[in-house]
């Protein structure tokens, strides 16, 4: 059984939530990637800036506005720190990653049209599909997909043999790590080669920044999007990281307050980076949270909950290995691979448990899973499947709230068995 | 109540065994109906002569919920009259709102009154709607083409 590199019960303590029951049953939390659970640390930072800090940032002058204000840049500094930016205005601040994807999608649309093309993945999420739909549509540029292999990693032999990154290749948008099959991209060597003929590369990097050390210059892309929420932070807000560069000649995207330099009748100019794209009141007290939990994850150590993520992937794959009818969407060993399983569950006579059925019986003992299809419908088609069922580890994940899934699993198919069998008599 | 409790026998016996499956000619009105959260999907004919129901016939992807659902509703609705197929509709509609506060006919709802547990879980409820809401959106579209119908013979 896996052991952290860090104290795992001291660690769980900081989250009570994961105390909690289930009726009966202890809570096993494997759902996330989803939404991680929030420390107590991150919960008390928000609730001091409210309860004591609490004034709109930039316009209020008063001593409440200055402290408002310079705990959020000081939140954008410790964003731009965790991930290696070279400076805080590389760090713009959005109220989720689907917001960031369509910034993205909506300031880099400026440049294109017809004959140009937009390179994307069929493991995407759709927050990185959608945008892109919506700007082929508006711009008459073409959208165009990656394929996945057998073992669910992006077919690069494929992409070479169609020639799909060329000279009218305009946007490379890729996710870091799949939140379906958990695969790791080789996000830089695709950047390099799109940026070899001239392309902008954008990474979907919602399930990467939480479980992986990020430095922004090692992943080679231009622009790059994730959420707070799966990172031990609030609801509300997500972040763009945009070279300075780029971002400095890039349109806006929303208009309104704070995002201007000057606004006559005629017309408006615009502030820089960051400013620029972050109209009206932004999510302070959200920010205030991410940057305790970008904190909290630094004091464990980035590397640590790495090798403890993939210690428990691997513990993980192996339970589900031993329980027939199982299938294992993505690769089935621990290798650049996340801490997303997703999978289907088969009767012995061949009957698909559905995966809503699979997670109601493992909510039903207490153990909390995705099912559905992730917001990955085009993947799933791929796979020729309607859904899957998805449990995901994290830093607080206990090899116990593994072993509970693994017995809950096996409970869910004699369930179906029993009655199945009954069935045909 | 438990959640083995809502997976009644005949929920799991018609999720096996679906009744009526498969789309069949000819029809009167095709709909397809989702739901975006999860993805079950389903469509849906109906075959409307005079004021009866002749036919439904369905093609989905689901959970065992909404499926059985769907494949109970047949039963239930071929053979009626529109009039009663609607207000069957309508009664496993109150049903399934009823957080389980309500007790079910079985005179009326027969089958159906094996998904009355199913309404104390919320997040199902949609589930066992799918099939009812895509067949009385069915039904009104059908009419409405026979109707133009008429209206054109005129």
């Amino acid at each position: 059984m896996p052991e952290a590199g860090y104290d795992l019960a001291a660690l769980r303590a900081d989250f009570p939530i994961l105390e909690r029951r289930v009726g009966d049953h202890p809570l096993a939390y494997l759902d996330s990637a989803n939404t991680s659970q929030k420390p107590r640390q991150v919960v008390e930072a928000i609730a001091a800036h409210y309860l004591e800090h609490n004034a709109n940032v930039a316009r209020a002058m008063h001593v409440l506005g200055a402290e408002a204000t310079e705990s959020f840049e000081a939140a954008r500094a410790a964003v731009a720190g965790f991930i290696g930016a070279d400076r805080p205005e590389e760090i713009v601040f959005t109220k989720n990653a689907s917001e960031a994807l369509n910034l993205a999608a909506h300031s880099l649309g400026a440049r294109l049209g017809p004959g140009d093309e937009i390179v994307v993945s069929v493991m995407e999420h759709h927050s990185n599909i959608v945008p892109w739909q919506l700007l082929a549509q508006r711009t008459g540029a073409t959208l165009r997909w990656f394929d996945i292999t057998a073992e669910g990693r992006l077919d690069l032999e494929r992409a070479a043999a169609e020639n799909l990154i060329n000279e009218r290749t305009a946007i490379v948008s890729l996710t870091w790590v799949s939140n379906v099959l958990g695969t790791v991209n080789p996000v830089a060597r695709i950047a390099a080669q799109a940026h070899a003929v001239g392309a902008t590369v954008v990474v979907d990097a919602s399930q990467g920044v939480p479980q992986l050390p990020t430095r922004v210059a090692d992943l080679g892309a231009d622009l790059i999007a994730f959420t707070g929420h799966k990172m031990l932070g609030p609801t509300g807000i997500g972040v763009l990281w945009g070279r300075y560069d780029l971002l400095a000649t890039l349109p806006p995207f929303l208009g309104g307050g704070e995002m201007i330099e000057v606004v006559t009748m005629q017309g408006s100019t615009y502030a820089p980076p960051p400013h620029r794209f972050e109209a009206g009141t932004p999510p302070i007290a959200q920010a205030v949270g991410l940057g305790a939990a970008v904190g909290y994850l630094r004091g464990v150590g980035m590397d640590a909950i790495a090798a403890h993520e993939h210690e428990l992937t691997g513990y993980l794959l192996g339970r589900l290995a031993e329980i027939e009818g199982l299938r294992v969407l993505g690769p089935t060993e621990a290798v650049d691979r996340g801490g997303a399983v997703a999978f289907t569950l088969a009767t012995r006579d061949g009957l698909d448990i559905h995966p809503h059925d699979v997670m109601q019986l493992l909510d039903s003992r207490g153990v909390a899973v995705r099912g559905g299809h992730h917001c990955a419908r085009p993947l799933h088609d791929r796979l020729g499947i309607q859904s899957s069922t998805r449990a995901s580890v994290y830093l607080y994940t206990a090899p116990a709230e593994i072993d509970a899934l693994a017995e809950g699993l096996g409970y869910v198919r004699t369930f179906f068995e029993g009655h199945s069998f009954e069935g045909h008599r | 109540m438990s959640v083995e409790a809502m997976y009644q026998e005949i929920i799991l016996e018609h999720y096996r065994e679906k009744h009526h499956s498969g789309l069949r000619e000819p029809f009167g009105a095709q709909v397809h109906h989702v739901n975006p959260s999860c993805g079950d999907e389903v469509t849906l004919r109906v075959l409307l002569e005079g004021d009866q129901v002749t036919d439904v016939s369905y093609d989905g992807v689901g959970c065992s919920i909404s499926q059985a659902s769907t494949s109970v509703m047949t039963d239930l609705v071929i053979g009626r009259s529109v009039d009663e197929a609607l207000a069957l509709h309508e009664e496993f509609t109150a049903l399934m709102h009823s957080r389980g506060e309500t007790e079910p006919d079985e005179d009326t709802l027969e089958d159906a009154v094996a998904f009355a547990g199913v309404a104390k879980f919320p997040a199902r409820v949609k589930c066992a709607l799918l099939g009812w809401s895509a067949f009385k959106d069915a039904v009104a579209q059908s009419a409405a083409g026979i109707r133009l119908e008429e209206s054109n013979d005129e």
